[in-house]
């Protein structure tokens, strides 16, 4: 077993010659076989990760490392890794293999971090349990007969069962938040642009962010230094300054901070709300200023966020059509045939049920009624937050309305599944950050997220908040 | 707003998608219901909104026009179901539907 409490530590344990970072490597290569039960991981790179961690080893004696050196990552699959297979847990990508790395990737291999592999996660990053992937579903690693949630299920399950030190996921409507909360680790999602999305396979290129897992605030704010930034190959990235997170985690300041009464209503599982009230008047009595707020369109979210983001995945997908990567299926007797039955074949139901509604709204004669109105909607959505944030420093809401469902629960009943990120999708659809942290257990002693949202680019406060409030309950 | 069966294969066409039977009656229902719950999207007044195409609004972000390496040949066809040296290779499509 290894001791330390984030990766400085860590790194302090190699340099002193305490921790020998190849052991370290071979112990969760091992933790990852022994959870293979999980589901966790789509490949595991085990002679890449020793040969890294020998590598790696020598570059801190040497005293020329990076400020992530040694730190075990895992990559969800959907994120490009130059010369291994990338995915996106679909048939139709099974036997991809990515031709360049993602820069949040790169930025991350440049600082020596070690990849472990890649996770799995719902296909095409469309789903909440993470019940739609190829490779068959995760398992909740606190309760097995459990999903971890999705997309990104495969990354906070690995997190959560120490198979590494932390994953990257993304987040398109919750995707980050909601397996964080359902796996009991911090899950980030940062600002719209902040990260690059060069090579990240696209979902809805409006809403898609990627960011960390981790078992603490410091890790989390290191790995968000390091990816985020200014990149040429993606022309929506920010080129704002990146602050150091991780050295700006203690405040004096007492933020103030704001509880939207719409997320606190019908549907909140009664352990949820107690558990996020009690945070509440902790943070009270030790003088951070709560604010009761309201954001007024919160019940027009899901609707909003589906009918645009299934737009923006049915243009986003056309690409796999067979003709110059991925599955190609052999029944064909021309080229519209092949596109067909590729596509059919290739693309789980879940993925289809998208597609088709996008295709539906987009469509002539709908397009005004649905995707239109929808943009409209999503203004508003946008204006509630502007209008919060010139009140509060950060918005507190629980991440999820219930803890993690069982296997198999919601996979008949699309809708209901989709209302399971109802208190996530919010954060897309404004393209501001949030963090979910674990806060406690329900009686089934399932983990419980609560959710901090700040206004656009400032994660600082994010963390700020998330850290005292983590201290606060931990005190 | 409902959607019939007829649409659903209409939809199907125009994605590229060859449904089976039972999925064309499955995705009927379910988006249905799915439409009828985005529905309520109509109680808001938003005549005088201005859509919202992307949450950070930015400037159109130009760069000179320069040359620079792309992936080369080899790469590119590197995941190809079917190739010859040079091409990606298709089904004929003249003469077909």
């Amino acid at each position: 077993m290894h001791h330390y409490k984030n990766h400085s530590e860590k790194l302090k344990q190699i340099i002193s010659g305490k921790l020998s970072l190849k052991e370290n490597v071979k112990h969760f290569l091992k933790r990852i076989s022994d959870h293979s039960h999980l589901n966790a991981f789509n490949e595991v790179f085990e002679q890449e990760a020793i040969q890294q961690a020998e590598l790696i080893q020598q570059k801190i004696k040497d005293g020329k490392h990076g400020k992530l050196a040694g730190l075990v990552i895992a990559v969800k699959d959907v994120l490009q890794l130059k010369d291994h297979k990338t995915t996106c847990s679909s048939n139709i990508l099974k036997n991809f293999t990515s031709i360049y790395t993602a820069t949040a990737v790169q930025k991350l291999i440049d600082e020596d971090a070690i990849i472990i592999g890649k996770t799995n996660c719902d296909e095409f990053a469309m789903g909440s349990s993470n019940e739609n992937s190829v490779f068959g579903p995760v398992r909740n690693p606190v309760d097995t007969e459990r999903v971890p949630g999705g997309s990104s299920g495969g990354s906070a399950a690995a997190v959560a069962a120490e198979l590494c030190d932390a994953a990257l996921g993304t987040d398109t409507g919750g995707s980050i938040r909601q397996p964080a909360a359902f796996c009991g680790v911090i899950g980030l999602k940062p600002t719209y642009g902040r990260v690059s999305r060069f090579g990240l396979t696209a979902f809805a290129s409006s809403f898609d962010s990627i960011g960390p897992f981790a078992n603490n605030i410091h890790d989390a704010a290191m790995i968000l230094e390091t990816i985020s930034g200014k990149d040429e190959k993606d022309s929506t990235s920010s080129d704002l300054p990146v602050p150091f997170y991780s050295t700006r985690l203690d405040q004096s300041d007492k933020l103030k901070i704001g509880i939207p009464k719409e997320y606190f209503g019908e549907g909140l599982a009664s352990d949820i709300r107690t558990a996020i009230e009690n945070a509440i008047s902790k943070l009270k009595i030790n003088g951070f200023e709560i604010i009761d707020i309201s954001l007024p369109h919160t019940e027009y979210t899901i609707a909003t966020y589906y009918l645009l983001t299934t737009a923006e995945a049915s243009s986003n997908l056309a690409r796999y059509d067979g003709t110059r990567f991925g599955y190609r299926s052999d029944e064909f007797d021309a080229l519209s045939s092949m596109y067909k039955k590729s596509r059919s074949k290739g693309f789980g139901s879940e993925v289809k049920r998208r597609i088709m509604l996008g295709t539906y709204v987009l469509s002539a004669g709908y397009y005004d009624a649905y995707y239109r109105k929808a943009q409209k909607v999503r203004r508003l959505i946008k204006n509630d937050f502007d209008e919060a944030f010139k009140q509060v420093d950060v918005i507190l809401t629980p991440t999820t309305p219930t803890t993690a469902f069982k296997i198999g629960e919601k996979s008949n009943d699309p809708l209901q599944m989709y209302l399971s990120d109802i208190y996530t999708t919010s954060a897309n659809l404004a393209g501001i950050p949030g963090i979910s942290i674990p806060i406690g257990k329900d009686s089934y002693n399932l983990p419980i997220g609560l959710q901090l949202l700040a206004n656009q680019f400032e994660e600082a406060k994010l963390f700020q908040a998330a850290n005292s409030i983590l201290n606060e309950i931990h005190s | 707003m409902s959607v019939t069966r007829k649409e659903i294969e209409h939809i199907a066409e125009l994605a590229r998608l060859q449904l089976k039977e039972n999925e064309l009656e499955e995705y009927t229902l379910q988006l249905n219901k799915i439409l009828d719950y985005v529905e309520k999207l109509n109680e808001l007044d938003t005549k005088n909104v201005k859509p919202l195409s992307h949450p950070v609004e930015g400037e159109n972000v130009f760069r000179e026009d320069e040359l620079k390496p792309s992936v080369d040949r080899e790469e590119a066809l590197k995941n190809a179901p079917s190739k010859n040296d040079e091409f990606f290779k298709v089904p004929k499509v003249i003469g077909g539907d």
